[in-house]
């Protein structure tokens, strides 16, 4: 029977990391290199803990499935860094950035942990600005710092709008440091297929090299796992084509559980889709509703106007018009809820009408405002290569004409389940970044995620993995000739084999990622509903069993083979969706990115139900696919009380 | 890996560096060649006592020659080990199917056809005006008829050659191929010691244009204007102790 | 919405040491507001639906930052739009231009070899930065963020050159396959701040010392780099790198390692 413990030190919260810190074990340094860690993942997280890793003196051996490190997908985020450095004196401090990260979360995370996050943001920066980030200044030569995503502080660095690129590109750097004095040895166009377990510890990883189609095992003292997230299982997202759930998902097989699957994050301002052949949804950052204005025709009619024809009586600022006191900065899931409402009701602006239910998914987003306000040129220095980026797309000048955009997937808050020392449930396999659970709750606030995963790789997972080392010790040894590492690697092999001889091969892997998608999309998107969501578990199924039989992969399993490790991944994301609208449907409630039909209020508002469901879903693969096991860790808030959220 | 330490001229940028130096020192030296030649247009006197006024400098003639050919030798070695490596790497301006050029003109692109090129104009140029009165002595220049050296006489020396109409073209097409490897080579240079500064970038293309045409034009203009019967041949004679053979 | 058919001649080839052709394909119902992308995947579905074996191109975050993907089309690095990566490259623009053939290459040069079909092999990119594309600073043992004020302008200067994505389009276009710009770009960033001048010395040593190393070219100054470079970084990167290259070499009272 698997144990939830979080780890989580008592005491007052400020204090907690410290004396948890204190009361650690810690290898000493001599000792380091005695041991072998693999980090899969080399975004934000696996990036800056491999480099750190390194820089302590262990024995990594990092690995992505990129042709260079650089180029996770980590880098495509846009916007900013929170940290609580306070450096514009308006009130924010560490408690406060806790305290919003916790609400932001709707009340679905665990106290201690984002205290922890809250606490190590202003190291971060400070790691940044020292590696060469070139985050944006004043003319004083001080850092700029700019508010967003509704925050009431203005806490957030950027560089541009390549915030995410700088700060990858700076953990890259110190990876690069880390290989150059051969702590860290890279393996690049490698992909995890599975997990080494080993009495009960998770000792390695079976990869294939992309290039040469080669099955190989690796073998370690501790994993982790800074994979990402598997916002692909909607085929549309914002997410990179490569991001997959793979190796969080062979993790999940062999015992680490996966924690409220069901949290998803829609991202308001993403460009529409213009078609079916479309391959991903691109955001754009939501530093752009400071400015904009969103709003759509009042009457249906319009909706294929000219927008400049439209008066303004014609025009519904519904964001400004429904939450007067946030208007258009309301939180990322009521932006994007409310512009499905206006265009399930009609009012969408899409040039086409979607394929699926024939409405127009687009709503506008306005700058005729703030450019008349602030002219041009302050617009152009605000968010000139956003602007720059959507005329790109659309082909359509957003200076002369009002931006279409529409929700998509962009973060999920999802992923493995890990304690206070982000450990998986399976010891020696730890998670960090986006593959894990942990500190976002039900909602991630806007410019978290790169603080998240930086906060893990350079400060949290280099010291929990001192701590785990420090407890094991000696841990039993275990060669490449070991009948546990032959079978993995077999196993490995044999899968690799199926998915290339499927009995009935005809169709192309993404045939099925689409429908995938639109099952997902349509039942566990933006809002969901009991009686949708039993209908996506009767149909995911089937898609499943219809994928391993008619999915076409042409080529063979060894050498360079795309398709193949397209197959592969639908393969996991499949199996991921069915877990997701397992664990949506057993949590009738409404909080943050997860929006049960049946759990709103009067006015359309989210209902939280704190006395059933303040725990975190914790699923236990069972070997059966429909019926996994459930597991609940409690939350309890002695600092945050769950109020309820209202931006009116 | 080596052990060796690193050195300047054995890196791409440092015989990019020698090359921009070396060619430094040679466009001054044209530079200077060519405020000779223009004294062709003040009178044949004039050309001629600069001519002898040379002469007199001794081992500082030697010392400036021994400079120019030591910049032309490290030019050509660095140029030479460059085009090498980069045909080594793969390179070449028209590798894809239908290579569109973006940036680059055809004087940058002919480097290394037009520095070949110079390099016979030179050696031309140097058996003719330089080492001419040895290779021909008093003899026909060039085999051409009426046309021999008067030792004493540089002016007509060169004006007599300038009414050869196909003399006067190989040095016309001479310096124009001078004007066009200038023409990048002087902006590349600004470019490789990295004289660059966002508010003068502007004037080093002008520079380079304007420098480049000047010479190319100054040069061009002696055998034109002795074609179009400007610099007529001098009856006076001369007598320049230091010209003497 | 315009759809047109294309004829493609795409390079085939199946790895590094196999010989590549010109693959004809016919790609029907293009959209003009497809990705060039989004084309070949179309493609491809159709060709592994009849059974053939797709085209091996590398992408992934498909929106301009990654710096994955990248092919030559119609003789242009990343196709003929400018400051745009191939997977930002609409059919729209290549509607305009009237192609309806268009030639799809690998990024040629011999410091990136081939892996297959358009896909090669740029991590000499990488070893450049092994070499020195860093600070020197430990994790936890930076200063307060705030300690140096930096100049909005050096700051705003060492950001355009950080923006360089690693793509490979400056040594696919320049007729010398040099990584001059990528390298300065690397160089550019980290040489500027004041954080990073501790280094500045023998970062440039090292790192010029690997770009040949890696067999790259050397700069000519034809600004083809420039023009293809999708981030637009300027070629006044590269005069700077050499400046601060023959400045350390001449000056730096300690010798770095050759590099081969």
């Amino acid at each position: 029977m698997i144990e939830l413990k979080s780890r989580e030190p008592a005491g007052p919260i400020e204090k907690r990391w410290t004396e948890h810190k204190a009361n650690s074990k810690l290898v000493a340094p001599h000792n380091r290199r005695r041991y072998q860690v693999i980090v899969v993942g080399t975004g934000l997280a696996g990036g800056a803990a491999a480099a750190t890793l390194g820089e302590l003196g262990y024995n990594v051996k990092a690995f992505c499935f990129q042709d260079s490190p650089r180029r996770a997908h980590s880098i495509a985020a846009q916007g900013g860094i929170n940290a609580a450095k306070n450096y514009q004196n308006d009130g924010d401090s560490v408690y406060r950035l806790f305290y919003d990260t916790v609400k932001g979360g709707d009340f679905r995370a665990r106290e201690s942990n984002v205290y922890r996050l809250a606490e190590l943001s202003i190291g971060i920066i400070d790691q940044a600005v020292a590696q060469g980030v070139p985050f944006a200044r004043e003319y004083g030569g001080l850092l700029a710092n700019r508010s967003f995503g509704g925050a009431q502080v203005s806490r957030t660095f950027y560089a541009r709008g390549q915030t995410g690129q700088q700060l990858l590109l700076g953990a890259y750097a110190s990876l690069n440091r880390q290989i150059e004095a051969g702590t860290v040895t890279m393996f690049p166009r490698q992909e995890m297929l599975d997990l080494i377990v080993y009495e009960g510890k998770a000792r390695g990883i079976v990869t294939r090299n992309l290039v040469t189609g080669r099955i190989e095992s690796h073998l370690a003292d501790v994993v982790i796992l800074a994979t990402g997230g598997y916002g692909n299982v909607f085929y549309l997202s914002t997410n990179a084509k490569g991001s997959n759930v793979t190796a969080a998902w062979r993790a999940h097989r062999h015992g680490a559980l996966f924690a409220n699957p069901c949290y998803t994050q829609i991202h308001p301002t993403c460009i529409p889709r213009s078609g079916e052949y479309q391959s991903k949804l691109t955001l754009m950052s939501e530093s752009l509703r400071n400015d904009g204005r969103v709003w759509v025709p009042r009457n249906a009619e319009d909706a294929t106007k000219d927008p400049s024809s439209i008066p303004e009586s014609d025009r519904y600022y519904y964001l400004e018009e429904r939450y007067p006191a946030f208007g258009n900065l309301v939180p990322r899931d009521v932006a994007s809820r409310n512009a499905m409402y206006v265009c399930n009701d009609g009012h969408g602006v899409a040039d086409a009408p979607d394929s699926a239910d024939g409405k127009r998914r687009a709503v506008y987003l306005d700058f005729a405002d703030a450019i008349g306000r602030l002219g041009e040129s302050t617009i152009r220095e605000r968010y000139g290569n956003l602007f720059e980026m959507y005329e790109r797309i659309t082909g359509v000048n957003p200076y002369q004409k009002p931006m279409k955009i529409y929700p998509a997937t962009h973060y999920t808050m999802g992923g493995l389940w890990v304690d206070y020392n982000l450990q998986t449930t399976i010891p020696g396999l730890f998670a960090g970044g986006e593959a894990n659970f942990s500190d976002h709750g039900a909602n991630r606030l806007g410019a978290s995620a790169l603080m998240q995963g930086l906060a893990d790789g350079y400060f949290v997972l280099p010291f929990t993995i001192g701590n785990y080392l420090g407890e094991v010790r000696n841990l039993e040894p275990l060669d490449e000739d070991d009948a546990v590492v032959r079978d993995a690697v077999r196993t490995v092999e044999e899968r690799l084999t199926r998915l290339v001889d499927a009995p009935d091969a005809k169709t192309p892997p993404e045939v099925f990622h689409r429908e995938l998608g639109n099952i997902i999309w349509s039942k566990c998107g933006m809002s969901r509903s009991g009686e949708g969501l039993r209908e996506a578990l009767e149909e995911i199924p089937k898609l499943r069993e219809r994928f391993h039989r008619e999915v076409r992969v042409m080529g063979s399993p060894g050498g360079m083979n795309q398709n193949l490790e397209r197959a592969g991944r639908v393969a996991d994301l499949i199996e991921l969706g069915e877990l997701m609208c397992i664990d949506a449907l057993t949590r009738e409630e409404s909080c943050g990115g997860h929006f049960r039909e049946e759990h709103q209020t009067g006015d359309g508002e989210a209902k939280r139900n704190d006395e059933e469901f303040s725990y975190v879903s914790a699923w236990e693969y069972t070997g059966d696919m429909a019926a996994p096991a459930l597991h609940k860790e409690d939350l309890t808030f002695e600092y945050v009380k769950p109020t309820m959220r209202s931006y009116k | 890996m080596s052990t060796r330490a690193l050195t300047l001229t054995q890196t791409t940028i440092g015989k990019k560096a020698l090359m921009a130096v070396s060619g430094v020192v040679m466009v001054l030296f044209v530079i200077g060649h060519l405020s000779g030649n223009l004294k062709a247009f003040q009178s044949p006197r004039a050309f001629n006592e600069y001519a002898a006024f040379l002469r007199t400098l001794g081992p500082l003639l030697w010392v400036a020659r021994a400079a120019i050919l030591v910049s032309f030798l490290v030019h050509v070695k660095a140029a030479m080990d460059l085009w090498q490596r980069n045909k080594q790497a793969g390179a070449g301006a028209s590798r894809y199917h239908g290579q569109k050029k973006q940036k680059t003109d055809w004087a940058a692109l002919s480097m290394y056809l037009s520095g070949p090129g110079l390099l016979f104009y030179i050696l031309f140029h140097l058996a003719h005006l330089t080492f001419g009165y040895y290779l021909f002595g008093e003899g026909n220049v060039f085999g051409v008829e009426g046309y021999a050296f008067d030792e004493m006489n540089p002016y007509n020396n060169m004006v007599l050659g300038f009414q050869v109409w196909w003399i006067s073209a190989l040095y016309i097409v001479g310096v124009a191929g001078l004007g066009l490897h200038l023409f990048h080579g002087l902006w590349s240079m600004f470019q490789t010691v990295g004289a660059n500064h966002p508010k003068y970038n502007g004037l080093r293309r002008d520079l380079a244009v304007g420098l480049s045409l000047l010479l190319a034009l100054g040069f061009i203009s002696i055998p034109v204007a002795t074609l179009l019967g400007g610099l007529p041949p001098t009856t006076e004679t001369f007598y320049f102790p230091e010209l003497k053979h | 919405m315009e759809t047109r058919t294309l004829t493609l001649h795409v390079w085939r080839q199946n790895g590094p040491t196999g010989t590549g052709s010109f693959k004809t394909y016919e790609a029907k119902d293009v959209n003009e507001h497809m990705s060039f992308l989004e084309m070949l995947d179309d493609l491809n579905e159709k060709l592994i639906s009849r059974g053939e074996e797709e085209i091996t191109f590398d992408h992934d975050c498909r929106e301009g930052i990654c710096g994955a993907c990248g092919m030559v089309v119609n003789g242009y690095a990343h196709g003929p739009r400018e400051r745009t990566t191939t997977c930002q490259l609409h059919m729209r623009e290549v509607f305009k231009l009237g192609w309806t053939e268009v030639w799809i290459e690998p990024w040629r040069a011999k410091a990136f070899p081939l892996v297959k079909d358009l896909m090669v092999d740029r991590s000499a990119f990488d070893r450049i930065q092994h070499a020195g594309g860093y600070i020197s600073v430990r994790t936890g043992s930076a200063r307060d963020a705030n300690e140096t004020p930096i100049q909005k302008q050096i700051a705003d200067s060492a950001m355009d050159a950080a923006t360089c994505i690693g793509c490979g389009a400056c040594v696919a276009s320049c007729p010398n396959a040099s990584a001059s710009l990528f390298t300065s770009a690397k160089v550019g960033h980290l040489g500027t701040l004041p954080q990073g001048v501790p280094e500045r010395e023998i970062r440039v040593r090292n790192m010029v010392a690997q770009m040949d190393a890696e067999g790259f070219g050397s700069c000519t100054n034809h600004g083809e780099c420039e023009a293809a470079c999708p981030k637009g970084i300027s070629v006044d990167w590269i005069a700077r790198m050499n400046r601060e290259f023959v400045r350390a070499m001449v000056t730096a009272k300690d010798d770095v390692d050759a590099r081969d």
